[in-house]
């Protein structure tokens, strides 16, 4: 009797908190189909369902642009931070050299520095070299990750060395142990930190905002701080483009959960 | 392994340089280089408008920093911004141990929890903008309606527009003033805050370290007879010790950097300053005024900021942990 109390109150306080949690979502999704004069009224459900509401945030604004830049933008920093930091986590794993812990503990140091300590130089440098309000001042600066070297260093640790040692027997030159042994085995690792850089730069505010001027290289948190600022009073269709807005990462979560919540747990237990 | 010769050791130098390169270049081009930089331009007077000619001026912008009102009262805000913290870690441990009892579900609920942090960002905020609408938002909606159901008498609060707090904070100088007491702009963004993080990276952090307790710990608790509070308070807590140290160092450095989002995307700093933290008046002096060198000098503080309180967490939270 105790025992099945006890399961009841725990099941009602996970409820709770799933509802405390969902709650702010389903009033999106449900404002997002309202007419908009409805969207103050206390009634959660519309009269009408409008669906075209999502069809007009496409007219209203160039959402669209904003998904591909979004999307162009993360993809092209997910690719060469997984390239770099991999190459580099291979040098701090698996070579020996003189300065490699000074270094690694010099990369390390780094994580702490505030983002607005490298965003005003960074920001002067991009004017001195015209990538003002350029795709390539959108990806370049933030193609190199110390974080990802660091996670990166960590996986490969844990593939046992004597395979690389097999291969280089066989021949293998470095490159060849890094792109055939290494990386194929650590490719949880990769997708993850692929994941991680994705998600991280599709939702990135600072520097795009700082960067881009033109409204055609606004990416999405961009486009959606204008469309709100200019458009704010229409709720429902600002509701309709922040549920567009996150679909992806929806997505992107469901099916790759199991590489992001290992990654998450593992990047840090041994930090 | 140790037989290694120095000849092998120089030959693997250039391999390790050259898988190295690509990464060490943009780290000293976008990362190191930039904070050494931005220390030497703090001396300086630089404005990007070049209203003023360029010039070095020593300490000038520190001592102008530590006379500049609003410099301390935003980083008060900063602090207060901290306020969310125990709450957010607390809750996160709470889930945690919820989820880790043997229930059906455990993914779906885990996935349901885990939403607002992943999905976090602008589009987040503009929704709570929206929820926070003293007149039309959910959130007062539902106030007014319990109040009304109950005969509470309740008002609520004004949320974004108010700068009221729950310390009573006084909005043009430092100090404490009664009128003040209440909840305003600061404790809604805190609160959304506390959402947003509460499922999210923390817990997944305490799931897994409660998992990682080996099981013979818990029996011989239960064997001596430990009650479940006992259980968790010598057991359980002790052994969570370098994950909750962990989760603090991290908050602690997230948190100080914290504010700029929210304060650009749903008040713009306001009302009077009062959500105004360091990250947001340093966007401001820097992108909006041009004020390079001030900015630095200020950013450079933060840092500061931050490695000192890192450090002391280091020196004196690392004693509790018993590994």
């Amino acid at each position: 009797m105790a025992r099945m109390a006890r399961m009841a109150l725990l099941y009602l306080l996970l409820t709770l908190f799933a509802i405390t949690t969902l709650a702010p979502f389903l009033w999106m999704v449900l404002t997002s189909l309202k007419p908009l004069e409805e969207v103050e009224r206390l009634h959660p459900f519309p009269s009408t369902w409008r669906f075209d509401n999502y069809q007009q945030v496409l007219v209203q604004i160039p959402f669209a642009r904003y998904y591909f830049n979004s999307l162009f933008v993360a993809a092209w920093v997910t690719f060469l931070t997984c390239l770099t930091s991999a190459m580099a986590a291979f040098a701090f794993a698996r070579l020996r050299w003189r300065f490699r812990d000074g270094v690694f503990r010099l990369y390390l140091a780094t994580l702490m520095v505030p983002g607005v300590v490298t965003m005003i130089p960074n920001y002067t440098l991009m004017v001195k070299l015209q990538l003002l309000d350029s795709y390539a001042g959108l990806i370049v600066p933030s193609a190199f990750s110390a974080f990802g070297t660091f996670l990166l260093r960590q996986f490969f640790l844990t593939i046992p060395a004597a395979l690389d040692e097999a291969a280089e027997i066989d021949g293998a030159s470095k490159w060849q142990v890094f792109w055939d042994v290494v990386l194929p085995l650590a490719r949880p690792g990769l997708i993850t930190l692929a994941l991680f850089t994705f998600m991280g730069n599709y939702g990135s505010f600072f520097w795009p905002l700082v960067l881009i001027k033109s409204e055609h290289l606004r990416t999405l948190p961009i486009g959606m701080l204008f469309f709100d600022s200019t458009y704010g009073r229409q709720t429902n269709l600002l509701m309709a483009a922040s549920l567009m807005n996150i679909a992806p990462l929806i997505v992107l979560f469901v099916v790759a959960q199991k590489f992001l919540v290992r990654g998450i747990q593992m990047g840090a237990v041994k930090g | 392994m140790s037989r290694m010769g120095g000849s092998r050791a120089r030959r693997e130098g250039w391999t390790a340089l050259g898988f190295l390169l690509p990464n060490l270049l943009g780290f000293l081009v976008f990362t190191s280089g930039p904070v050494l930089f931005s220390l030497a331009i703090s001396f300086s007077n630089w404005n990007l408008q070049q209203t003023v000619p360029f010039r070095w001026i020593g300490v000038e912008n520190y001592a102008h920093m530590l006379r500049d009102t609003e410099f301390w009262l935003y980083t008060i805000n900063t602090f207060y911004f901290l306020l969310g913290l125990p709450v957010s870690i607390a809750g996160s441990l709470f889930l945690a141990l919820l989820l880790s009892q043997q229930i059906r579900g455990v993914v779906v609920y885990r996935t349901l929890f885990y939403l607002p942090s992943f999905t976090s960002g602008v589009a987040l905020m503009i929704l709570w903008k929206s929820l926070y609408n003293p007149d039309f938002g959910l959130i007062n909606t539902v106030i007014r309606n319990v109040s009304d159901a109950f005969h509470l008498g309740i008002t609520p609060p004004e949320w974004l527009l108010s700068t009221k707090n729950v310390l009573g904070l006084e909005v043009e100088r430092i100090g404490v003033a009664r009128a003040q007491w209440g909840l305003g702009a600061r404790d809604a963004i805190i609160i959304m805050g506390i959402w947003t993080a509460i499922g999210g990276n923390n817990m997944l952090l305490y799931l897994a370290a409660l998992t990682n307790i080996p099981q013979e710990l818990i029996e011989a608790g239960q064997i001596d007879g430990a009650g479940r509070w006992a259980l968790f308070r010598h057991i359980v807590w002790p052994q969570l010790a370098p994950t909750t140290f962990f989760i603090v160092v991290m908050s602690f450095i997230g948190g100080l950097q914290g504010g700029f989002e929210q304060a650009r995307v749903m008040t713009g700093g306001g009302p009077a300053g009062t959500t105004t933290t360091l990250s947001y008046y340093i966007y401001t002096r820097a992108f909006e005024e041009f004020q390079i060198g001030y900015a630095s000098a200020v950013s450079w503080t933060l840092f500061a900021l931050i490695f000192v309180l890192t450090w002391i967490n280091w020196r004196f939270g690392n004693r509790e942990v018993h590994y």
